[in-house]
């Protein structure tokens, strides 16, 4: 698969991720040539194969549901960027 | 001391030779004089280690102590410690210190250990170099214009330049094995879910695995004793019993059989490498094991999928750092897209933009069975050739990279090239099973390593087998120059 300046632009986005547009090219020719190592992949017939998403097809263990944890809010917003009043703060999304 | 092990270490203790407390503060004396010629350290942590060896000395005092009780160690910079920063070699997380411990990091705490310091490693372990980190290159001890390896070549420089006795680090597609091939040290990768990843900044979910970096078997043993186990705090952690690692070390090697992976010996592989692969399978034969050629016939699989698969899960994970909550922000942000997009674009380097877009891309609408599901397919081949050799071989064997240290920047601006540096590693990730990589020898005076795949939950072996050879070689106590 090989990726022109729209598809990397439209990844971007997706991804979140501002991309200097004088970079773009570059990232072009990289994904591209991902893209191309990784479809080595289709040389080998693996219609019958089933995905295989854990090592030892372990599923997920379960527990009890009830409260653990306690509250550490304002030692965990210690980190944040920007608090008030208990709540993260980012640009107004609702005017 | 600092030429011993951490067993010797231990012993030495034990015997009053010497206190943790000097140990610890000839360690700290070693990185700040011997380190700013290696990088190999984020964050030293002088007083708290200082304070943690001043109440292992009281503790052992007092007749209570561990067998790892006053010994120090560092960990990579991917665990969270409390009040320590945990940056993951990113600018995203410069600022960031976690508010709790790693399960790894609480275990070696209360066997006693304490921590020097925080090793550098590539950005969110994607690298195989460690070019990658936004704290600058480690270099490779054995000569330091080569690379150390990655993406844990922090914690395989400070133990092989003795800058640490041991080290924590964590392996996704070879991120402990290759390091310690380069840098001429043991590392062990146990099988997926035997050690807990809960604080543990993550990667790609279905294949990170933590472990130890030491300078012999033994030590990763008694490390591996204390790190291995069940986790609450982690679904993917396995309901196991952990045995005593030290306790087969010396076992017999009488009638062991040793597979030899043919796919891994192939034109790619420096000359110098395979002829010390072949002196560390004659050693083998002269303990009495047997060695038989296997085929892994879907190996060639490995690099492709890995790199689906990996992207994928690191989209995926990495979308909680967003500036918002902890971490990176922007300046000025004009809304609330901008101040993603801004964050991350302006906090991530350029390998992980490149992972992350190549694994966004991947799962997107209309991709994703081309992609994700044929590399699910795909892994599951790898697994089953693995599953059809332990029907008749014990262990396996081959080198773990496919050349000695390359030299910083020769494959830094070519992802694909630097890919394949993990080559004979990442199977084993992509299968969960346990592997190590042990020196085996110099090509060019860098060192060179032996990788030895195990069979699920088989880590004892593994290491029992590593630990006979390095009774009979003595490459794993080789120093570099200038660190003795």
């Amino acid at each position: 698969m090989s990726l022109d300046k729209s598809d990397v632009e439209k990844i971007a986005h997706l991804a979140r991720l501002a991309i200097d547009e004088a970079d773009i090219p570059g990232y072009a020719d990289n994904l591209s040539n991902i893209l191309e190592m990784v479809e080595q992949m289709n040389a080998v017939d693996t219609t019958e194969v089933t995905p295989m998403a854990h090592p030892l097809d372990a599923v997920q263990p379960l527990r009890e549901d009830r409260v653990t944890e306690t509250d550490q809010r304002e030692r965990f917003q210690a980190q944040a960027p920007s608090v008030e009043d208990g709540l993260y703060l980012v640009p107004r999304v609702v005017e | 001391m600092h030429d011993k092990t951490l067993a010797e270490q231990a012993r030495d203790l034990e015997q009053g030779a010497y206190s943790s407390e000097e140990l610890t503060r000839h360690y700290l004396e070693r990185i700040s004089a011997l380190d700013p010629q290696l990088n190999s350290y984020i964050t030293a942590a002088a007083d708290s280690a200082l304070a943690g060896a001043r109440a292992a000395d009281t503790l052992r005092a007092a007749g209570e102590a561990g067998p790892l009780t006053g010994i120090p160690l560092a960990h990579k910079d991917i665990f969270c410690t409390d009040g320590i920063k945990t940056s993951c070699g990113s600018k995203m997380l410069d600022n960031f210190i976690a508010p709790y411990d790693a399960t790894v990091v609480t275990r070696l705490k209360e066997a006693g250990m304490l921590t020097l310091g925080k090793t550098n490693m590539d950005e969110f372990a994607m690298g195989s170099s460690n070019e990658t980190s936004f704290y600058g290159p480690v270099k490779n001890p054995w000569n330091t214009t080569t690379v150390p390896g990655g993406s844990s070549g922090g914690s395989a420089a400070a133990v092989a330049a003795r800058l640490a006795p041991a080290a924590t680090g964590t392996d996704t597609g070879g991120s402990i094995r290759q390091p310690a091939a380069l840098c001429g040290i043991t590392g062990l990768k146990p099988t997926y879910g035997r050690v807990s990843r809960y604080g543990m900044i993550a990667f790609a979910s279905s294949l990170d695995q933590a472990g130890p970096l030491t300078q012999t078997a033994e030590d990763a043993a008694l490390l591996l004793n204390a790190m291995a186990g069940f986790d609450l705090h982690d679904s993917t952690s396995l309901e196991r019993p952990v045995p005593d690692y030290t306790a087969d070390l010396g076992a017999d090697l009488k009638g062991l059989k040793i597979g030899l992976i043919k796919e891994h010996f192939d034109p790619g592989l420096d000359a110098g490498v395979a002829d010390a692969v072949d002196a560390a399978l004659a050693e083998y034969k002269k303990l009495g094991a047997e060695v038989v050629e296997i085929s892994l016939p879907n190996t060639h699989l490995s690099v492709p999928a890995y790199y689906v698969v990996a992207p994928a899960e690191c989209s995926s994970n990495l979308s909680r750092f967003d500036g918002v909550r902890f971490g990176y922000r922007c300046e000025n942000p004009t809304d609330l897209a901008d101040l993603y997009k801004r964050s991350r674009g302006e906090a991530f380097g350029p390998e992980v933009k490149r992972r992350i877009m190549v694994g966004t891309y991947a799962l997107s609408a209309g991709y994703y069975d081309a992609y994700y599901i044929k590399a699910q397919q795909a892994r599951r081949l790898i697994r089953d050739d693995f599953v059809q050799a332990f029907e008749s071989v014990d262990v396996i064997m081959g080198p773990t990279a496919p050349s000695p240290a390359f030299k910083l920047g020769e494959k830094a601006d070519d992802p694909i090239t630097m890919y394949l540096s993990d080559i004979y590693t990442i199977a084993a990730n992509l299968a969960g099973l346990p592997a190590m990589s042990v020196p085996a020898g110099f090509v060019n005076n860098l060192p060179v390593g032996l990788q030895i795949i195990g069979n699920y939950f088989d880590e004892a072996r593994l290491l029992n087998v590593a630990h006979r050879y390095q009774q009979v070689t003595d490459w794993h106590q080789r120093i570099p120059k200038g660190f003795e």
